[in-house]
C-alpha cells in the first residue's frame, strides 16, 4: 500500500515526504489510503477473532477458551471492531475519500485538515479498545464481554472493572472521527461538484455516501449521548439506567438501537452506490431508474431512523408499539426491492463482462436478496455476509484506479468464489440452529446443536483462506506491477475518476472538468 | 488438500441430512442433531409459529428463486458474446410501478397473519395459573403467586450430576413444574443484568428486566419436559442458566405443589409479590 501512495506525485516538490506526508495529510487520496490500510489491518483483527469463535464453537464443550468469559470477550471486539474499523473506514473513510471528489470533479475535499484528523482519531480509538481488552471487566477477568450492545445493566454492574470504561471512550473517538467526516463529505457534495455537475447527475456512489453520511451526522450523536450516560451511571453515580434510582434499562435499549439500526445502513448503503457503479460499468449501460435508486436510498436512509425497536420485541413494549414497528419494518422492503430489480434491469439488455468486480456484485445482489427476504422473517442476518461482498467488489473495482497496477483475475476470481462458498457456508446453517432454538452469544451449546456448528465453522475456514488468498492478491499485483490503462474497464465506465490517469496525480482537476 | 477434505465432509453431511430425513425432524420439548425448521410444537401459539414461518419460507423462497432466475437469465442472455451491442434503455415507467406497487401487495399478504400472530402472542387470556420467573446470574428462580408463598431455585446440572437421557447444558436440578392444558401466564423479571426466558417449543420468549415486569403466556399441550436457554447475554455464564418445564397432568401437578409448599418452605414469609426491583439497591 505504501507503494502504491508512492507511485503517484512522490517527484513533485509540492507536498512533504516521508512519515510528515501521512502524519501530516491533507490530501484525500493519502488519507483515503490510510483509511484502507488501516481497515484491512482491523479486518485482519477481527477476522482472527471470529475464527476463534468458530474454533471453539466447532464442537460442543469448551474447548479453546477456560471459560466463557473470554468467548464473550471476543464476540464483543469482534462486532466493535468489523463495525468501527473495518466496514466503516473501508466504505467510507476509503473509498468514499478516495471517489467522492474524483467522481464530482473536485480537487480535494472540502476542510482537508479535518479529514487528517477525522483519520488519525481511529488509531487512538482502536488503541483504546486494544487496552479495553486487558483490564478488568466483569470481576477478575480481562476485557468487555458485554456484545457489541453493551446494554445496561450487564455493562454497569455488570462489569466493575474499568474495562468498559475504554471501550467506551474508544467509542467516543470513533464516533467524533466518523462525524467529522460526515461533517466534511456533507459540504464537500453540496459544494464543491463541477460545473454542470447537479444532484441528479452526480454518481450513484455519490449519492450513496451522501445518504450514509446523512445517517451518521443523526445517529452518532445519539450513541455518544447514550454511552456516556452509561459512562457517568459507571463511575459518577447517576441512575439513568439503574431502575433502583428510577432509571430504566430499557431506556439505553432505545437509545442504542435509534443508533443501531441507521448504523446497519451505514454500513451497507455505500455498498448499494458501489454494487451501482460497478453493475452499469460491466454491463457497458447506464444505470437504471437513476432517480428511483437515488431516492430509493434516502428513502431506506430515512424509514432506518423508524424501525429502531425491531431489535427489541422480546423487551415487554405494548402490542401497539410492536404492531407500528412491524410494519414500519416491512415497508423498508419496498425501496429495498426498487433497488435489487433496478440492478436487474440495469444489467438486463446489457453486455456483461465477468471481470472479478461484477462476479462480487452479482454475489452480493443475491446474498442480499436472500438475507432482504429472511429478513422479512428473522431479524437482519443476511447483512453481515453482504457487507464483505461489496467490500471486495469496490475493492477490485478501483485498485486499478487507485494504485495503478491491474490485479490478477485468476487470483480475483479465487478469491471470490472461496469467500462467497465459504460465507454461505458459514452462515446458511445459522439459520437452522436459529429456528431450533440456539441462542445467541453463547460458548457452548447443547448437543444437538453440533451439527450445524461444525459445518458452519467449517465454512469460515473457508473464508479465511479466501482472506489469505486476497492478501497474496495484493501483494502480487504490486510486485507484478502491471500498468492500469486509465480506463481498464472500457465503455461502460463513464464516471470521472476514469478521465484521470491511474493512480491518478497528486492534485487532480487543476482546470475543474464541465459536465454537459 | 485440505479443502477437498473440508468439501467431502460437506457433501458426506449434506448427504446425512438428505437421507436421514429422520434425524432432521425436530424433537419433542428439545433440539434434535441436523434439525432445519422450528422445534415441535406443544402450545397453540407455536402452532400458530410454524403456520406463519411456512407461509413465510414458500414466499420468501418465491421471490429469491424469481431473483436467482432472473440473474441467470441475464448472465447467460446478455453477456458480452451473447450480445455484444448493449441497449440504453433506462426507463420504464410501467415496470417501475409494477416492482413497486407488486412488493407492497406482497407485504400486505404477509402483513394480516402477521398481525393475528402478534395479538395472539400479546394479548394474554385469563390465566389459571401464574408462574413468576426471575433471571439471576446465572439461573432462574420461580415463585408460583397462585399456590402458597414457595419460591425455588433452578440450576443447570453439571457434568455427571445428570440422569440417562437428560441433556447436556438443558437438564435443570429443579424444573419449573405446570399443569398439562392449562393458561399459564409467566411473568419475568431479572434481579441483576437482562436475561431472558424462552421455550421454543412453547413459542414464548420475554426479556426478563429489572425493575420491570413482563409476561406472556402459553397453554402446554401435551406433557413432557420442555427445554430453553436463557436468550439475552448476561454475562460469563450465559450459555449455562437453561430453562426446563416440566408439563404434568393436573393431579401430578397438584400433589407436587403440596410437596413444593414443605420442600421449598422459607423461614420467614414474604409477600408472594416481591419482585426484584424492590429488592434491588441503587448504586
Amino acid at each position: 500500500m505504501a507503494a502504491m501512495a508512492k507511485a503517484h506525485g512522490e517527484d513533485l516538490p509540492d507536498h512533504p515526504h516521508g512519515w510528515r506526508r501521512y502524519l501530516y495529510s491533507t490530501n484525500h487520496k493519502d488519507i483515503g489510503t490510510m483509511y484502507l490500510v488501516f481497515a484491512l489491518l482491523g479486518g485482519l483483527v477481527g477476522g482472527v477473532l471470529s475464527i476463534g469463535m468458530r474454533l471453539e464453537l466447532m464442537h460442543p464443550g469448551l474447548q479453546f477458551f477456560h471459560d466463557s468469559h473470554m468467548f464473550n470477550v471476543f464476540t464483543t471486539a469482534h462486532g466493535l471492531i468489523m463495525i468501527f474499523f473495518m466496514v466503516m473506514p473501508a466504505m467510507i473513510g476509503g473509498f468514499g475519500n478516495w471517489m467522492i471528489p474524483l467522481m464530482i470533479g473536485a480537487p480535494d475535499m472540502a476542510f482537508p485538515r479535518m479529514n487528517n484528523i477525522s483519520f488519525w482519531l481511529l488509531p487512538a480509538s482502536f488503541t483504546l479498545l486494544i487496552i479495553s481488552l486487558f483490564v478488568e471487566g466483569e470481576p477478575g477477568a480481562p476485557g468487555v464481554a458485554a456484545g457489541w450492545t453493551i446494554y445496561a445493566p450487564l455493562s454497569t454492574t455488570g462489569h466493575p472493572g474499568p474495562a468498559v470504561d475504554f471501550a467506551i471512550l474508544s467509542l467516543h473517538l470513533a464516533g467524533a472521527s466518523s462525524i467529522l467526516g460526515a461533517i466534511n463529505f456533507i459540504t464537500t457534495i453540496f459544494n464543491m461538484r463541477a460545473p454542470g455537475m447537479t444532484m441528479h447527475k452526480m454518481p450513484l456512489f455519490v449519492w450513496s455516501q451522501l445518504v450514509t453520511v446523512f445517517l451518521i451526522l443523526l445517529a452518532m450523536p445519539v450513541l455518544a449521548g447514550a454511552i456516556t450516560m452509561l459512562l457517568t451511571d459507571r463511575n459518577f453515580g447517576t441512575t439513568f439506567f439503574t431502575p433502583g434510582g428510577g432509571g430504566d434499562p430499557l431506556l439505553f435499549q432505545h437509545l442504542f438501537w435509534f443508533f443501531g439500526h441507521p448504523e446497519v445502513y451505514i454500513l451497507i448503503v455505500p455498498g448499494f452506490g458501489m454494487i451501482s457503479q460497478i453493475v452499469a460499468t460491466f454491463a457497458k449501460k447506464p444505470v437504471f431508474g437513476y432517480l428511483g435508486m437515488a431516492y430509493a436510498m434516502v428513502a431506506i436512509g430515512g424509514i432506518g431512523f423508524v424501525v429502531w425497536a425491531h431489535h427489541m420485541y422480546t423487551v415487554g413494549m405494548s402490542t401497539a408499539a410492536q404492531a407500528y414497528f412491524v410494519v414500519a419494518t416491512m415497508v423498508i422492503a419496498v425501496p429495498t426491492g426498487v433497488k435489487i430489480f433496478s440492478w436487474i434491469a440495469t444489467m438486463w439488455g446489457g453486455s456483461l463482462e465477468f471481470k472479478t468486480p461484477l462476479l462480487w456484485a452479482i454475489g452480493f445482489i443475491f446474498l442480499f436478496t436472500v438475507g432482504g427476504v429472511t429478513g422479512v422473517v428473522l431479524a437482519n442476518a443476511g447483512v453481515d455476509r453482504s457487507l464483505q461482498v461489496t467490500i471486495f467488489a469496490g475493492w477490485y473495482y478501483w485498485f486499478p484506479k487507485m494504485s495503478g497496477y491491474m490485479y490478477s483475475e485468476t487470483i480475483g476470481k479465487l478469491h471470490f468464489w472461496l469467500t462467497f462458498i465459504g460465507v454461505n457456508i458459514v452462515f446458511f446453517p445459522q439459520h437452522f440452529l436459529g429456528l431450533a432454538g440456539m441462542p445467541r452469544r453463547i460458548a457452548d451449546y447443547p448437543d444437538a446443536f453440533a451439527g450445524w456448528n461444525l459445518v458452519s465453522s467449517l465454512g469460515s475456514y473457508l473464508s479465511g483462506l479466501g482472506a489469505l488468498v486476497f492478501f497474496f492478491g495484493v501483494a502480487h499485483a504490486f510486485m507484478r506491477k502491471e500498468r492500469a490503462a486509465d480506463n481498464p474497464w472500457g465503455a461502460g465506465a463513464t464516471t470521472l475518476e476514469w478521465t484521470l490517469p491511474s493512480p491518478p496525480p497528486f492534485h487532480q482537476y487543476n482546470e475543474l472538468p464541465l459536465i454537459k | 488438500m485440505l479443502v477437498l477434505k473440508r468439501l467431502t465432509v460437506l457433501a458426506i453431511t449434506m448427504v446425512a441430512i438428505l437421507t436421514g430425513a429422520e434425524s432432521a425432524l425436530a424433537g419433542l420439548g428439545q433440539p434434535s442433531p441436523w434439525q432445519v425448521g422450528l422445534q415441535q410444537s406443544a402450545s397453540p401459539v407455536m402452532d400458530n409459529i410454524i403456520w406463519f414461518h411456512d407461509f413465510l419460507l414458500y414466499i420468501i423462497s418465491g421471490i429469491a428463486g424469481f431473483v436467482l432466475v432472473l440473474l441467470v437469465v441475464v448472465m447467460v442472455r446478455f453477456n458480452a458474446r451473447t450480445n455484444p451491442s448493449p441497449s440504453r434503455t433506462t426507463h420504464n415507467t410501467l415496470i417501475e410501478i409494477a416492482w413497486t406497487l407488486i412488493p407492497i401487495v406482497v407485504l400486505m399478504v404477509i402483513a394480516v397473519p402477521s398481525f393475528k400472530l402478534l395479538f395472539l402472542q400479546l394479548n394474554v387470556p385469563a390465566a389459571d395459573l401464574t408462574v413468576k420467573a426471575t433471571g439471576k446470574q446465572w439461573y432462574w428462580s420461580y415463585s408460583y403467586p397462585d399456590n402458597g408463598q414457595f419460591e425455588f431455585d433452578s440450576l443447570m446440572l453439571k457434568e455427571g450430576e445428570r440422569k440417562e437421557g437428560q441433556p447436556r447444558l438443558l437438564a435443570v436440578d429443579n424444573e419449573m413444574v405446570v399443569p398439562v392444558n392449562k393458561t399459564v401466564r409467566v411473568i419475568t423479571t431479572g434481579s441483576d443484568v437482562i436475561h431472558s426466558f424462552a421455550v421454543p417449543s412453547f413459542g414464548i420468549k420475554i426479556d426478563a428486566v429489572p425493575g420491570r415486569i413482563n409476561e406472556t403466556w402459553f397453554t402446554a399441550t401435551r406433557e413432557g419436559v420442555y427445554y430453553g436457554q436463557c436468550s439475552e447475554l448476561c454475562g460469563k455464564d450465559h450459555a449455562f442458566m437453561p430453562i426446563a418445564v416440566h408439563v404434568v397432568s393436573e393431579q401430578a401437578f397438584s400433589a407436587w405443589v403440596e410437596e413444593a409448599k414443605k420442600k421449598y418452605a422459607r423461614d420467614e414469609a414474604l409477600p408472594p409479590t416481591t419482585v426484584a426491583a424492590a429488592q434491588s439497591t441503587p448504586r
